[in-house]
């Protein structure tokens, strides 16, 4: 395997094959209820607690739309740069299982509520776009709980009837690289819309990942294999890596490969047959004569709209040019939703004669780095925006270095205390006084005659001994710059 | 206190609302004809204990503002009824015993009638001579050992035997037309989205309604008025300005256009059917309405379109029966052998029929050619009466193309017992409201029937045109009680 110019291409002896890759993106729509009855989304409840006869399919119940399902779905596809289908029709698509009650989950087959659209990818060597092919609407299903008895399977409906967005991409995914990149965004985008936690560990975004391979310069695709089910960005990379290679051995040997559906399993990390195409389901799609074809009129896509807040994209552009980052920095910074917002918040609160470069180095660096030691989301962070901001300040006026900063950084953790006064308490104010500098510098001048001597005669190294000195005896509360500038002139 | 019980729902509510019967008397009444009458077998559940019980509780404090004050009914099978077993005339559902109540039943309680019980029906509505049900056939009071018609044969049975003094069917493609001209009583299917679908066990969700079945067009329209509801609950469920169609019945139908579809009249359909028809638009005429002829050109594609959507819906609506979470489990050796062994000897033969035919017409590779074809083809039959309706106001035709037959005739023979509905099927097709009222007897004294069709959401003119032929025809149903002994 090479990398050479970012491509990621699979080398067996003189041959060269590229990876193709669609995703087929489950992420949980952000609502209180769930898609088609009132019952309760929230994560961790008792088994079977949230479960209304609707979700558990009592006969003559009825699926009634959420409203507020429908705009998160169409607010994503504003995200998505998608067209917004003004009528769209929920399916059955019927098959049976245990954890799905009604024999049949509610879908979006040929007319989903969202359309083409694309999503752009900042990838080292520069931008890509990956095509959206559709997003729609559907019902997730109840789960199985096969380990807690020998001999049976135990269901939880909690969350059956919960909505889901399935985005489906276009294959224009090349490397497990761009893969995470790309669901890196489409989370990002999600959490600016407010429309998917993104939470993986909670099972709010999951994926199905097609792989195919073909030799470097075909313009033909492979035939490709469906990995089911994958919910983390490491597990899909590592499914990715393993299913290619797999695929291109294969190929190697003169043998074909057999459109399937594979699992993917993350202790072996291998990719397993589950079933092929002969098996697969046949899910025997029709429109769902108990919900009417939905139709949302052009001012109900306008109003929402104008609910779309700034999004990543946007965001990065003005950092940039407002606050003069580099892409690097915006990047990092717009990435995650609360992560923009605390620097934003730093920023106002920094007032007028504020540094912001300093701000984004101390929240890239110290921050970021208290955050992972502790593990903290920013939303979480110890140090609120208001008191980074005013340690941040205290740095550009020169009331503390920056080695102090650091200082007091590691007391304002616990609990978020006001820097200003930190610096009060404990005297670690710069000095800055010219006089009281010279005074402590005569002095260790005196106590170091010979040093003083050396230096004059050559010994140039020796000026970061006296710089040394002379902090220590300040308690590193001196200002260095004056430090070293009183020392020129005395020595 | 057998006289109460040949009492119309109108004279019920009037002869309660003037306190000369209680609710307890009268209650008691229809229980006692009801447990006289088990050889209808007209009943699958009763719950006479707790009806006479309300209806005391009734009387201690009536509130006579009511639509129903104090009025015993039972209900067919199909409805979720709180607290009371609702088996949809199935095994599979034999022990289910639902927490809530349908929309149709909630509204009728709330107009303060009391239930008697659950009435038999065909297993999951799917039938039309009320054969299939898991708890046998029921007899049809006219005479022994005769179909009631179907799927709400129990229902038809009940009024026509008084066992209630009026009830409420479904019809997915006749389910209240078809027993209810078998039985000689009146039976409406109203407008798609006029009754909530909520709470009802669902067999073809695009074609089930609710409607009631009465004695006579009066109360028909009284007890179509308590049901029709616009539901939230039910997203089909449409929120249209509703008449009170008692109040607003009319018998002036002088100037209305009836149509006279000439598709309507089939090969081998026997001679008094032809009879009774032309009997009615006689009858059309002496009221003053005028009848033109009409042709409905895709009619004859209406029973095959039915039996490709209904089967289609059915076999998805009936997924649910699992054995998983409520009903009859039966015992596998893994989840897929407790399925088969479960739905194979939960579900009765014809219901297997028609998921396999709904199976198949949905599968992929066959969806096209069936499925999405049938949708084309119901389309057309829609076109078919909203042209028509450009120059008519209703459309008369007969109810069924023959008289009740013998229990056991057309157990046998699919086919000839689907042609039973081809005169109800289109409208359900198309949505639309229909009623069906007595008109005559064949030489067997059996009753027949004539269908009146409507505009959409236009019950009330149809209701008044029936109101009208009701009088002219003055029809006397044939009951000897001859099951009482």
């Amino acid at each position: 395997m090479s990398k050479k110019n970012s491509e990621y291409l699979i080398n067996r002896k003189d041959n060269q094959y590229e990876v193709v890759i669609g995703l087929e993106v489950h992420a949980q729509v952000l609502s209180e209820s769930k898609l088609f009855s009132t019952s309760s989304t929230k994560f961790g409840a008792e088994p079977n607690t949230q479960v209304s006869l609707v979700d558990a399919a009592f006969p003559g119940m009825l699926p009634v739309i959420n409203e507020f399902c429908v705009k998160q779905a169409i607010k994503t596809g504003i995200g998505l740069n998608a067209k917004i289908n003004k009528r769209s029709v929920f399916d059955r698509k019927n098959y049976f299982y245990a954890d799905l009650p009604q024999g049949y989950q509610i879908s979006q087959f040929k007319d989903p509520i969202v359309g083409e659209g694309k999503v752009i990818l900042d990838m080292p060597n520069g931008q890509k776009e990956v095509g959206i092919e559709r997003l729609h609407l559907e019902q997730d299903a109840g789960k199985s709980i096969h380990d807690l008895d020998p001999q049976n399977t135990f269901v939880d409906l909690n969350r059956s009837g919960v909505a889901l967005m399935e985005i489906v991409s276009k294959p224009d995914l090349r490397s497990p690289d761009e893969v995470n990149t790309y669901v890196k965004k489409l989370r990002s985008i999600m959490r600016y819309l407010g429309t998917c936690d993104g939470n993986m560990q909670e099972g709010s975004l999951r994926a199905d990942v097609n792989v195919s391979v073909r030799p470097k310069g075909s313009k033909e695709f492979g035939t490709r294999c469906e990995i089911k089910n994958v919910n983390s960005i490491k597990f899909m990379q590592m499914a990715i890596e393993y299913e290619a290679n797999r695929q291109v051995d294969l190929i190697e040997e003169g043998k074909t490969i057999d459109q399937e559906t594979r699992l993917f399993d993350t202790k072996k990390n291998e990719t397993r047959s589950m079933r092929s195409k002969e098996d697969a389901h046949d899910y025997r799609y029709f429109p769902d004569p108990d919900l009417l074809p939905l139709e949302v009129s052009e001012k109900f896509i306008e109003d929402l709209k104008n609910e779309i807040p700034e999004l990543p994209d946007d965001k990065k552009k003005r950092f940039i040019e407002e606050f003069k980052l580099s892409p690097y920095e915006a990047n990092i910074l717009v990435s995650d939703i609360d992560t923009a917002k605390y620097f934003e918040e730093v920023v106002t609160k920094m007032g007028k004669n504020k540094d912001i470069k300093l701000a984004v180095n101390w929240i890239i660096g110290e921050l970021f780095a208290v955050l992972n030691s502790k593990d903290l989301e920013i939303s979480q962070s110890p140090v609120s925006a208001r008191n980074f901001a005013i340690l941040i300040n205290l740095i550009k006026n020169g009331t503390i270095s920056g080695k102090i900063a650091k200082t007091v950084f590691e007391l304002m953790i616990d609990g978020d205390k006001d820097p200003q006064k930190i610096v009060e308490e404990k005297g670690l104010k710069q000095q800055s006084d010219p006089k009281a500098l010279e005074v402590l510098i005569d002095k260790i001048i005196d106590d170091n005659r010979e040093k003083a001597i050396e230096y004059k005669q050559g010994k140039e190294k020796l000026f970061g001994f006296f710089v040394g000195q002379a902090m220590k005896a300040s308690g590193g509360k001196a200002n260095p710059q004056l430090i070293n500038e009183i020392l020129k002139k005395k020595l | 206190m057998s006289d109460i019980t040949k009492q119309s729902l109108t004279e019920l509510v009037e002869n309660i609302k003037n306190k000369k019967l209680s609710s307890t008397d009268v209650t008691k009444a229809f229980i006692d004809r009801s447990e006289k009458s088990e050889e209808l077998n007209a009943y699958i559940t009763n719950d006479f204990t707790s009806a006479i019980d309300k209806a005391k509780k009734f009387d201690q404090k009536p509130n006579l503002d009511l639509k129903l004050p104090g009025i015993p009914m039972a209900v067919k099978d199909l409805f979720c009824t709180k607290n009371i077993k609702t088996t949809a005339g199935s095994k599979i559902l034999n022990n289910f015993v639902p927490t809530y109540e349908s929309t149709v039943t909630e509204n009728i309680w709330n107009e303060g009638a009391i239930l008697l019980g659950k009435l038999n029906c065909d297993e999951f509505a799917m039938g039309s001579s009320n054969e299939t049900s898991f708890f046998g056939n029921v007899q049809n009071p006219i005479d022994k050992n005769l179909v009631p018609g179907g799927s709400s044969g129990g229902s038809a049975s009940a009024v026509a035997g008084q066992l209630t003094p009026i009830t409420i069917g479904t019809d997915t493609g006749g389910s209240i037309r078809q027993p209810a001209s078998f039985t000689g009583i009146v039976g409406l299917k109203p407008t798609y989205g006029s009754c909530s679908r909520y709470g009802i066990v669902a067999f073809a969700s695009s074609l089930d309604q609710a409607g009631p079945m009465a004695q006579n067009v009066k109360d028909c329209a009284l007890l179509h008025e308590v049901i029709s509801s616009y539901d939230p609950k039910d997203s089909t469920s449409i929120d249209f300005k509703r008449n009170h169609f008692s109040k607003e019945l009319t018998n002036n139908i002088k100037g209305k256009k009836i149509g006279i579809p000439k598709e309507y009249r089939v090969d081998g359909m026997p001679k008094e059917i032809e009879d009774l028809w032309q009997k009615g638009i006689q009858y059309i005429k002496d009221c003053g309405a005028e009848t033109i002829d009409i042709s409905l050109p895709n009619t004859s594609y209406a029973l095959p379109t039915y039996y490709i959507v209904a089967p289609a819906e059915a076999s998805s609506n009936l997924a649910r029966y699992d054995g998983v979470k409520y009903g009859f489990r039966a015992k596998g050796e893994n989840l897929i052998d407790m399925y088969e062994k479960t739905r194979s000897e939960g579900f009765g033969a014809e219901v297997q029929r028609r998921i396999m035919i709904g199976t198949y017409v949905l599968s992929s590779g066959y969806y096209d050619a069936y499925y999405l074809k049938a949708q084309k083809v119901r389309k057309l039959i829609k076109n078919d009466f909203d042209d028509v309706y450009k120059k008519v106001d209703a459309i008369l035709t007969p109810s069924t193309p023959s008289s009740a037959f013998k229990i056991g005739e057309k157990t046998n023979d699919p086919v000839s017992m689907y042609l039973n509905d081809i005169f109800t099927v289109p409208v359900n097709l198309a949505g639309l409201p229909a009623i069906s009222i007595p008109a005559g007897h064949d030489s067997n004294g059996y009753p027949l029937g004539l269908q009146i069709i409507g505009k959409a959401f236009d019950e009330q003119n149809i209701l008044n045109i029936a109101y009208a032929m009701e009088e002219k025809i003055n029809f006397k149903n044939k009951i000897t009680d001859w099951w009482i002994k």
